[in-house]
């Protein structure tokens, strides 16, 4: 890509986004506007897939919802995010969970990182 | 009814995303705008038709040809590499050597922008024209993706003229209409367009004020 476009994109780039990754449980605080109102919605999920480079990367975030799964993409730069939390890490092998769409029940479930020491 | 295009001639650097103050998303091509130079000011008098000369991009001065490299040397403009004439009513207002920059146009405006579509080589009916081509199933052989019948038997004998048919798909100039300028950044000379544009990265591109939308203001 052109390194002005490169640069044009750093003014869209947030830096308060923590580091995560496929497997790990976010909780992402979304800016709903409702009329002239605006409040936070939490949408709790493991992160299915993450997507793309610079101001376009986007990461996917799914969650059972009422015995439905339920999946939603943010921009990872989206001004929309008021913040993202990491609950916790995933020990996963792959960078795209689709496979996990197929799992239910005590099959759907990621284990938890150990922390290498 | 006085016509005021304005112009500028740029280098299309490629598309990227930006988020608009509703926090949407916008898919955007940036275009390096000029800088172009005026080179020429053609007048109803003396031409025969009112329009400004733009000229734009670096060239070798020794492999501009003497009737263009003498009239530049003679207004002292430094020889470009590209030149476009814009028809427009207020050319008088321009004068010889004056810069255009990406300052031309402002954020909200429309705008047509020109360029020279990538090349696609010998395409078929359906890329080229968007045919639908024939049936996947039902006893389709080695036809999937054929024009079908182009034209009668005895009557009328022949094939029409400019029946649409497989052949040389893009590297034409093509120009798209009624584009948004999402923003102008004047600092680093970039006009950011909403929407795709003729050509490829780094090719030139003309962007001019919109013939249609937007013009009565």
């Amino acid at each position: 890509m052109h390194t002005l476009i490169t640069e044009l994109e750093k003014a869209t780039l947030r830096s308060d986004v923590p580091n995560f990754r496929p497997g790990d449980t976010l909780e992402v605080h979304v800016r709903v506007i409702e009329g002239n109102r605006s409040r936070v919605q939490v949408f709790k999920g493991f992160v299915l897939r993450r997507q793309g480079s610079g101001a376009r990367e986007t990461f996917t975030v799914r969650k059972i919802s009422y015995s439905v799964g339920v999946e939603r993409t943010f921009p990872v730069h989206s001004p929309v995010i008021e913040k993202i939390t990491v609950v916790t890490r995933g020990d996963v092998r792959r960078a795209k969970l689709y496979y996990m769409r197929d799992l239910r029940g005590k099959a759907a479930r990621i284990r938890e990182k150990r922390e290498a020491r | 009814m006085a016509k005021q295009i304005k112009g500028v001639l740029g280098k299309k650097l490629g598309m990227t995303q930006v988020f608009d103050a509703d926090n949407r998303m916008v898919p955007v091509t940036v275009v390096e705008a000029g800088p172009c130079v005026v080179t020429r000011v053609r007048t109803p008098e003396k031409d025969g038709y009112s329009a400004v000369q733009l000229g734009f991009g670096q060239i070798d001065p020794r492999k501009v040809n003497k009737p263009l490299g003498d009239y530049l040397r003679k207004h002292e403009i430094t020889p470009r590499r590209y030149f476009t004439e814009i028809r427009t009513d207020d050319a008088s207002e321009y004068t010889l050597g004056q810069e255009l920059l990406a300052d031309t146009f402002e954020a909200g405006q429309f705008v047509d922008v020109t360029g020279k579509s990538k090349g696609k080589g010998f395409a078929g009916v359906m890329k080229r024209h968007g045919f639908g081509g024939l049936g996947a199933s039902h006893g389709t052989q080695r036809k999937h993706r054929s024009p079908g019948s182009i034209g009668g038997c005895a009557t009328p004998g022949r094939v029409f003229k400019g029946l649409r048919m497989a052949g040389r798909m893009g590297n034409v100039r093509t120009t798209v209409q009624s584009l948004k300028v999402h923003a102008v950044d004047v600092e680093k000379n970039l006009i950011l367009i909403k929407g795709a544009v003729p050509g490829a990265n780094g090719s030139l591109v003309l962007i001019r004020t919109a013939a249609k939308k937007g013009a009565a203001k």
